[in-house]
């Protein structure tokens, strides 16, 4: 491809030595390139090895089935001490994954929303906007987690002076409880109604931008999948007798018992996450806006759409393109993230990791499980948004 | 749209709030609700910060006063600064830090982007190491076990930006190179540590490190910190540099093989130049990313500036002005990144190269 880097031409053809050839060179320097990180690697591997041996630590992923025997305080599987190692990493993964997909969906939200804010033609909101985007981004993030953590154990109250919603919700320092929902026939209907709902709101926005496309004539899509969404479980709710069973919390010692809870540890490491991703997904929600250009939303205006229309039907979906791919960064930043947790003891994938290295002195395996696991999430979103990024570019049409 | 009803005094603000803040239903209830957030949120604030705010004494003062209690900081900016290092040796972290501002200051102004600019650093992170290692020149050793606060948050991320610099380079060309093998194994390096969370690369440095090494070496905690941010970081400078490399316009690129430049001298003398002066403000981003992600290092047990705010906070005495702690801290982080991610967006209108990648 690039013409070859040889001695200017002159009278005499340039001798031409076996060692200057550029293709003896190449290969040359990747021989030496792999003779090298294989002796990098030998030599540490053998180092290890000799390390390991001298400690009397058995090498390999055995000790995955032995028995953990600590405890871990949130799980959204069963888990006693008795499990197995494997057992207990399994469930810091899903922590994990449980706080990385709700921080991604709460850091979404709350950042379009702050991104719109910036580019207001309200000075004051675009103004409150600005000043969270930089009150939040340029503070580190650890700093924010310790301080909503203190902020919640410390500056909350005890769980016996608790704020109190309907004697049914309760926020104090050992987090927020509320009523959960008894899992009986009634329940689960409800709650397929809903799903049913939702689904049939899609098909609905399907269908209706289909007419729209053919036959020009508009439906009020949001109309009706809210009747979809919240009609259909209501129906359901009533005509099951109109009556759920709930678990209410109630204090027992210095303590609640009954109801979920929202633990002191996950509520700061999700607000952390979301306040301060948010700040960037709101950055990068204007920048994707500015991009399109303002004669897109002049003709949209000069059509009489109305403001909100412009930038639902107009602009957002052109920017998307441009939003999408720093969006899965973004995603992939507050996923490593959340191993802060370990910080402030809320047992994610790291912190059970930790534990399992300090317990067993297998190093090497627990810090290649958790390098492991977050290139292959890292992977699994990026093929996700890549898809979901080509979905949207056909949609648009040829550029 | 905007109808300009000037009467009076108020007459001008009036119009302006109308053209603002009024214009529309929904944005005059935008402004309403904003309003109202304002009012229920800063007098409470500055009452709080200011108004009933001690600013010496002990904590039963500040418990008396019962607004915010900067006599905390008052009491332990020393160590919140400093950390744990001697006390009446902290002078020489003091030097530190300063040396460090003047740094960036000269590296700031574009007339300085010379080749000098990298020896400067090299020599002011040599000159910090004296300082605070001591050991020579009449000063007493300081083991660095005792270093802390701000000082190490700027020596963990300077040596972390400027020592991955070359290896960063190195592994940009390497990325872009013809050689397959090469190739593969940049950018195996590259996707692994970008695809690890730091945290993870820290207890890598923490654990694994030692066990690296032959019988009988030992490398201390804050250089195992130091080579793992060193290794993490130089992954994300490379795409960096890549972005400016794949900027280049291809002319460049032939016109140097045209003139019979070998590779090596390709690149130091006509691609590298122009590629890197292109990256200088995204540089400056993963700078301020460094900065914030060094709090990390809390994480392996190492006193930044976050860790020592946490010791000084640790003080039974104290303990309930953690606000107060965390705000003076997070102050402290704020001056640093907002000034340096204000100047690259200068940067970034000066040289109008808002580097776009491809």
């Amino acid at each position: 491809m690039d013409a070859p880097a040889s001695l200017p031409p002159s009278a005499a053809p340039p001798r031409h030595r076996w060692w200057n050839d550029e293709h003896f060179r190449g290969i040359l320097y990747q021989v030496l390139l792999l003779a090298g990180v294989t002796g990098l690697g030998w030599f540490l591997v053998s180092n290890t090895l000799a390390n390991l041996g001298a400690r009397h630590i058995a090498t390999g992923f055995g000790f995955l089935d032995r028995e953990a025997a600590f405890g871990i305080s949130e799980h959204v599987i069963d888990y006693t001490p008795t499990d197995s190692y494997f057992r207990a990493l399994l469930v810091g993964l899903l922590n994990t994954v449980q706080v990385s997909l709700i921080g991604i969906v709460l850091a979404t939200l709350l950042g379009v929303v702050i991104g719109i804010a910036r580019l207001s033609s309200n000075w004051l909101v675009a103004r409150l906007a600005t000043v969270y985007v930089e009150a939040l981004r340029n503070v580190p993030l650890l700093l924010q987690l310790f301080l909503w953590y203190a902020l919640i154990t410390e500056g909350l109250p005890r769980a016996r002076e608790a704020l109190n919603l309907f004697d049914a919700v309760f926020l104090s320092n050992r987090g927020l409880r509320i009523p959960a929902l008894v899992w009986d026939g009634r329940a689960i209907a409800v709650v397929a109604a809903a799903v049913v709902g939702v689904i049939g709101s899609w098909m609905l926005a399907r269908w209706s931008r289909r007419r729209m496309e053919r036959t020009g004539h508009y439906f009020p899509v949001l109309r009706g999948s809210l009747g979809l969404i919240f009609g259909l479980p209501l129906l359901v709710f009533l005509v099951g007798g109109a009556s759920l069973d709930f678990d209410v919390p109630h204090l027992a010692g210095f303590n609640f018992a009954g109801g979920s809870n929202l633990t002191p540890e996950l509520a700061a490491l999700l607000i952390g996450l979301t306040v301060y991703t948010a700040a960037f997904i709101a950055e990068i929600v204007r920048g994707g806006i500015l991009a399109v250009s303002w004669g897109q939303s002049e003709a949209a205006m000069a059509l009489g759409l109305s403001r909100m229309q412009v930038l639902r039907l107009v602009v957002l979906p052109q920017s998307l393109r441009v939003i999408i791919p720093p969006l899965t960064s973004q995603y992939l930043n507050l996923t490593k993230n959340s191993t802060l947790a370990v910080a402030i003891g809320y047992p994610d994938l790291v912190s059970v990791a930790n534990t399992a290295i300090n317990q067993t002195g297998q190093a090497v395996e627990g810090v290649s499980i958790i390098m492991g696991v977050y290139l292959a999430i890292g992977l699994a979103l990026s093929l996700l948004m890549n898809w979901y990024n080509k979905r949207i570019a056909l949609r648009g049409g040829g550029r | 749209m905007a109808s300009t009803t000037r009467s009076g005094l108020l007459g001008e603000p009036i119009a302006w709030a109308k053209r603002n803040l009024f214009n529309t239903p929904a944005n005059s209830v935008f402004s309403l609700a904003a309003l109202w957030l304002l009012w229920k949120t800063i007098p409470p604030l500055v009452s709080w910060a200011l108004i009933k705010a001690t600013w010496t004494g002990d904590p039963a003062a500040c418990r008396a006063a019962g607004g915010a209690c900067w006599a905390f900081v008052t009491e332990k900016y020393r160590l919140i600064l400093f950390g744990i290092y001697p006390f009446e040796e902290q002078w020489r972290p003091l030097l530190a830090v300063l040396l460090f501002i003047a740094m960036m200051l000269v590296t700031a102004n574009p007339r300085f982007w010379k080749r000098w600019l990298s020896w400067m650093w090299l020599g002011g992170l040599a000159v910090v190491g004296v300082l605070m290692w001591g050991g020579v020149l009449g000063l007493a050793q300081v083991p660095n076990e005792r270093w802390g606060g701000l000082p190490l948050t700027l020596i963990l991320s300077t040596a972390g930006i400027v020592l991955s610099f070359p290896l960063a380079v190195l592994l940009a060309l390497g990325r872009r190179s013809k050689l397959p093998a090469v190739r593969a194994g940049c950018v195996a390096y590259i996707e692994l540590w970008r695809g690890v969370p730091l945290v993870s690369v820290l207890f890598m440095a923490s654990i694994m490190f030692p066990l690296f090494l032959p019988e009988g070496f030992t490398i201390d905690k804050l250089l195992r910190a130091q080579l793992g941010i060193i290794l993490f970081t130089s992954a994300y400078i490379a795409e960096t540099i890549r972005g400016g490399l794949q900027a280049i316009p291809r002319g460049q690129y032939e016109a140097a093989d045209a003139l019979g430049l070998s590779y090596w001298r390709k690149m130091r003398l006509v691609i590298l130049p122009q590629a890197l002066r292109l990256v200088i403000p995204p540089l400056v981003g993963q700078f301020i990313t460094t900065f914030k992600d060094t709090s990390l290092v809390i994480i392996i047990g190492l006193y930044d500036l976050l860790s020592s705010t946490k010791v000084a906070l640790s003080d039974p005495q104290w303990r309930s002005f953690y606000a107060e702690g965390y705000i003076v801290a997070a102050l402290i982080y704020f001056v640093f990144t907002f000034f340096m991610s204000r100047y690259s967006q200068y940067l970034e209108r000066r040289l109008n190269t808002g580097v776009r990648r491809g």
